[in-house]
């Protein structure tokens, strides 16, 4: 295998760069659709179920038929990345939204009541007191949509589009082990190295949520 | 001063909390709001700060209508304490305590070096000022709740159930230390509570609310337990209703026997005393073992305390001590009932006068 890596270097690292982006813009643009979304049913509370629903349905569109229908629908040539992470942002919209909304909603309580009472007004309330209360459960859920994200992008390899999956293809036409076994090496790598930094960044933004309570 | 005026809510879908309340909330007392659940306590204490807004009649305090001034702005500018404390999880004890300062634009540093001079005015050491809520027991958050409330230096108070949340013995200090903060800083409180007894021990004054919202009796604790307006008021109040208002006499003017009376009977129950004079116990039949005092009173004491001590010492008698400690006095439960049908004969002729002033509250 360590002839395979040296030989195939370039590849490999190539490979790696392109997953990374692909896994990881999605999210970054999927989060910040569902921060809004998620708040909207919160906000007002009727669109809350419409919103669960919707995110429901997209997350249950096959992942190969959603690479395959989306240059259609964007315009985009077949063999664009952007297909990729405009589909993978969708995913992780659909997973986040109603994480936001719930997030959101656990936090509604005493803490909440005594803002409004205090005289926050809503926007400062809701960036205040309500996001940083509701960071330790969307935290939570940004851990699962990376990961997720992360091992998903594998199937555009079937598309053409280079990311750590192209060492499975390859490895699969050649009927060559090597390239699959570091392809899942470095693509389990990269998701445990993207979920500890999102662990860190937790324990940086809430160092309250790790008291011990008495 | 804050005034209720014909004021009246109604929810959605047509359920009266509040019934065309007309009520006065003095400047620099405190006015509790008590009654069964369902009597709109709650939501009268919270059209004070509009996070209700009432259907008709109006609030305002010292004259100025409240829904004539900016929501969020009246609110900064009114004091408000709610059950559990409802401190901010996220934020440490020195910030929550800053919250309105900072909301009204107070830099965080002297917002921050003026909560944890609070800090200390509501009983707690400044080194909590770094720690998050759920570091604190429940009587320190609602120490800190308090503090919270009064960061801003508002004239106004409202508090919901602060002390409900607490075992009785942390309550108890609760209130107290909360009565010595109020006559240190005279604020004008409007205090919710379904606890009776705290609504005597707290108030100067007591609205008694009944379910849909209507006022059945405003007056001093003391009209309340001597003059109950109607049945529901005295049903409310309590069977011991006599019992608790003897905490409004003292013991000032009871019949007090020497203390030698007790302490040099050879047999029976004796009173047994220190070589300083300070009372040790009860022996009870040259008993060696001896019995504890329940506890000792001094003059100023209420009547009461007096009583319970009496009828719970094994001599039937409560014994009275200097500001040393050391024993001046044993008055017998028999001096009670004679001080008691004393003063109620005394009351008798009096009632005229004391009726005059109830209107006054």
């Amino acid at each position: 295998m360590i002839d395979y890596v040296t030989a195939n270097r370039s590849v490999i690292l190539e490979a790696l760069a392109q997953h990374v982006w692909l896994s990881l813009l999605p999210v970054l643009v999927g989060a910040a659709l569902a921060l809004p979304v998620g708040y909207l049913g919160v906000r007002y509370p009727r669109f809350y179920q419409p919103i669960v629903n919707l995110g429901g349905l997209i997350y249950s569109i096959p992942s190969l038929a959603l690479f395959l229908m989306l240059p259609a629908v964007l315009g985009l040539q077949v063999l664009d990345p952007l297909n990729v992470v405009a589909a993978l942002a969708l995913y992780t919209f659909a997973l986040l939204t109603r994480t936001v909304a719930d997030a959101l909603l656990s936090v509604q309580g005493q803490a909440t009541q005594a803002a409004y009472a205090l005289g926050y007004r809503p926007v400062r309330q809701l960036l205040g007191v309500e996001l940083p209360m509701a960071l330790p459960v969307m935290l939570a859920g940004l851990r699962v949509a990376t990961v997720s994200n992360i091992s998903l992008v594998s199937v555009s390899a079937f598309l053409g589009v280079t990311s750590l999956g192209s060492l499975f293809t390859r490895g699969l036409q050649l009927d060559f082990l090597e390239p699959i076994a570091v392809g899942i090496v470095l693509s389990v790598l990269l998701a445990a190295a993207a979920d500890t930094c999102i662990v860190l960044l937790q324990r940086r933004l809430t160092p309250w949520a790790r008291v011990s309570t008495r | 001063m804050i005034t209720f005026d014909k004021v009246t809510k109604a929810f959605p879908g047509g359920a009266v909390a509040v019934d065309e309340l007309s009520v006065e909330l003095p400047t620099g007392q405190i006015t509790v709001f008590v009654g069964p659940s369902g009597c709109g306590k709650t939501t009268s204490l919270r059209m004070i700060n509009r996070t209700i807004e009432p259907s008709s009649g109006t609030i305002s305090i010292d004259g100025e209508d409240v829904t004539s001034q900016d929501a969020a702005l009246l609110r900064r500018r009114i004091g408000y304490v709610i059950q559990n404390a409802g401190l901010f999880p996220h934020r440490t004890i020195e910030d929550n305590i800053a919250t309105v300062p900072m909301l009204n634009g107070v830099g965080k540093k002297q917002a921050r070096q003026e909560a944890v001079q609070l800090l200390t005015r509501v009983g707690l050491d400044e080194s909590m000022a770094r720690r998050y809520p759920a570091q604190l027991s429940g009587g320190q958050q609602q120490r800190v709740g308090v503090a919270r409330a009064l960061a801003a230096d508002p004239p106004v108070m409202l508090m919901d159930e602060p002390f409900s949340a607490v075992d009785p013995i942390v309550r108890d200090s609760l209130q107290k230390e909360f009565l010595r903060l109020q006559s240190e800083l005279g604020k004008t409180i409007a205090f919710v509570t379904h606890d009776i007894d705290e609504a005597i021990k707290l108030g100067d004054n007591v609205a008694v609310l009944r379910v849909g919202g209507r006022l059945a009796q405003f007056g001093t604790p003391r009209d309340l337990l001597d003059n109950p307006a109607d049945e529901f008021v005295a049903d409310f109040v309590g069977r011991d209703r006599g019992f608790r208002a003897l905490s409004f006499l003292t013991a000032e003017h009871l019949e007090v026997e020497p203390v030698s009376a007790y302490a040099d009977r050879g047999r029976g129950v004796r009173l047994v005393l220190d070589d300083g004079g300070a009372p040790q116990g009860w022996a009870v039949n040259g008993d060696a073992r001896l019995r504890a005092l329940p506890s000792t009173f001094v003059a100023g004491d209420s009547l009461r305390l007096v009583t319970d001590l009496a009828i719970t010492s094994p001599a039937g008698a409560a014994v009275r001590v200097d500001q040393h400690g050391v024993a001046d006095g044993v008055v017998a439960h028999e001096a009670v009932a004679r001080h008691l049908t004393a003063h109620r004969q005394q009351g008798q002729q009096g009632q005229q006068g004391q009726q005059g002033q109830q209107g006054r509250g």
